[in-house]
């Protein structure tokens, strides 16, 4: 029982000292000599394991830059702790100071940002459409009467019943458990296309048996503004985030980066994702800005 | 926690709350597609149950038949097969494998494939239990039948059958209130049921919790409906004196 109460003692004493610098990242990691990045197991090339606790990707390499600027201004040394999330976590254990910087493929939407702070957008997401390449589909409205899959539990499938109502186009519609089993689906001919976020079907592409055999429609059904988070209010660090990544669309080696992470070939398995640089993410580039999800959708 | 049960008053392509939660003229609220989500369960559930039943009694009596060595064998194998594979890896053979080295199957849709996994999956435990109740009888009664000069069949039809099925009642039960739940795992071939209603309109409205607990106590809901329909059953087909005469406690 007094082990017990010992922990809690400790584990109060802990948050206690935790709440006492709860906004200030930068001042924590004066103070500490530690920061912690949350970073995701497998959201493609923006954040992935490489097994045995490394991480890497296009957001965790923008993030670490950000965190060696921090290093820089905190004046010493500091240990960076990487910590798994993921989506059902990945906001509590911001705002509770677990994670101080949040690296993975988190969608800037208006109900987030009453919890958390973003980044200037780093990453434009479109929902895009997967098929056969010989399939003759070259437009979306070609799918007039196909079958159309997509994964159970993402809000693709929202963005594909919109577009039916709206495009007044009939197909039906048949559903992956995981994005695994969806591109299943369309690879064993059980779904003519497959509806989901552009990077996740490029790299689902790039891991088949023969990448060849499939191509991304042009056409976009729905763009999410994917950003680094922050804790709400933490200003310093989310002056410094945005000045690093100022800094690096500035000096183009934001195009190196998407060049290292989406056109040539990464680690572990050596593959390329050949996802080319959109015309959205390159805007957000050019000019910086927090936006949510809903502001991009009423343009 | 604050709950959120206006969610399901929401129509699910627009977001906007319709009055009276049921949606008209095309539109869907989030309650229209529980309610199809529900019957997709049930239907699912209870036409699996029907495979279940039928393939399992078959098969459960012919691993009791005295001389027919290659029957027996033939029902030992069905049902080692049917209960050593996971019921999800099932689904996904009879989805993805079985149409891809017999064409023909792929026309079929998946609901109906859905049925027959979850079917023939239940039907290896039917039979295991069916086997059972005919092998827990006297062996003096399968006698008595044959001193009669009835034939094998008559034999199970007149005497054994009717005596085992009222001893394997209870498990029979379980097995179809599993049915009911176990069907729970046909979102993952398209099947638009409850499960998949609680993961799509959870993500949709954000209110996951809700959406999980309204799934959750429509399965538990069907699941003891079942439960009191083999309660009926288990009661109106009780003979004074039979060893399943029940609710009298151990003696």
């Amino acid at each position: 029982m007094k082990k017990v109460l010992l922990a809690a003692a400790i584990a109060a004493a802990a948050s206690g000292a935790a709440f006492a610098q709860a906004n200030d990242t930068i001042a924590k990691a004066k103070s500490s000599g530690v920061v912690t990045m949350g970073v995701r197991e497998s959201s493609g090339a923006l954040s992935y394991t490489l097994g045995d606790g490394k991480f890497a990707g296009f957001h965790v390499e923008i993030c670490q830059r950000i965190l060696a600027e921090l290093e820089k201004q905190a004046g010493k040394k500091l240990e960076v702790k990487y910590q798994a999330v993921t989506s059902q976590n990945r906001i509590p254990l911001v705002q509770n100071g677990t994670v101080d910087i949040e690296c993975g493929s988190t969608t800037n939407n208006a109900a987030r940002q009453k919890d958390v702070s973003f980044l200037n957008t780093t990453y434009v997401e479109e929902v895009k459409v997967a098929v056969k390449a010989n399939s003759g589909i070259d437009t979306i409205a070609k799918l007039n009467g196909k079958t159309v899959a997509t994964t159970t539990g993402t809000t693709s499938v929202q963005h594909l019943r919109k577009h039916e109502r709206a495009a007044s186009l009939d197909f039906k519609e048949v559903f992956g458990k995981d994005h695994a089993d969806s591109f299943l689906l369309l690879e064993s001919g059980r779904a003519d296309a497959f509806v989901m976020d552009g990077s996740i079907l490029a790299g689902n592409i790039a891991n088949s048996r023969n990448p060849g055999d499939f191509k991304l429609l042009g056409e976009v059904l729905n763009v999410e503004p994917i950003a680094i988070m922050v804790r709400k209010d933490d200003a310093a660090l989310k002056k410094l985030g945005n000045d690093v990544i100022a800094g690096l669309v500035k000096s183009g080696e934001m195009n190196k980066l998407w060049d290292k992470w989406f056109l040539q070939p990464i680690p572990p398995k050596n593959i390329k994702i050949g996802l080319a640089l959109s015309e959205n993410t390159k805007q957000a580039w050019a000019s910086p800005n927090d936006k949510p999800m809903e502001e991009y959708a009423k343009k | 926690m604050a709950w959120n049960w206006q969610v399901f008053c929401r129509e699910t392509t627009s977001g906007e709350t319709v009055v009276g939660c049921f949606g008209r003229g095309g539109d869907e609220t989030y309650l229209n597609w529980i309610v199809t989500a529900w019957g997709w369960t049930l239907f699912v559930a209870l036409c699996a149950l029907v495979v279940a039943l039928v393939s399992g009694l078959i098969i459960g009596t012919i691993r009791t038949l005295p001389n027919s060595p290659w029957l027996v064998r033939l029902g030992n194998a069905w049902v080692e097969l049917f209960r050593n594979i996971p019921l999800l890896v099932q689904i996904f053979l009879w989805y993805f494998v079985i149409p891809g080295i017999f064409p023909a199957m792929k026309g079929v849709p998946s609901v109906v494939l859905v049925i027959m996994a979850l079917g023939l999956f239940t039907s290896a435990r039917v039979a295991e239990q069916v086997r059972a109740g005919i092998q827990s009888l006297p062996r003096g009664q399968r006698y008595a039948g044959m001193a009669l000069g009835l034939t094998t069949g008559q034999t199970y039809r007149f005497v054994l059958l009717p005596m085992a099925l009222r001893i394997v009642i209870p498990p029979l039960t379980s097995e179809s209130m599993n049915i009911v739940k176990n069907s729970s795992v046909a979102f993952a071939v398209s099947i638009a049921e409850l499960t998949f209603f609680a993961r799509q309109s959870g993500e949709e409205t954000s209110a996951p919790v809700e959406m999980y607990l309204a799934a959750t106590v429509l399965y538990a809901i069907s699941a003891f409906a079942i439960n009191r329909v083999m309660g009926v059953i288990e009661k109106r087909t009780r003979v004074p004196g039979f060893v399943a005469a029940g609710g009298m406690g151990g003696h």
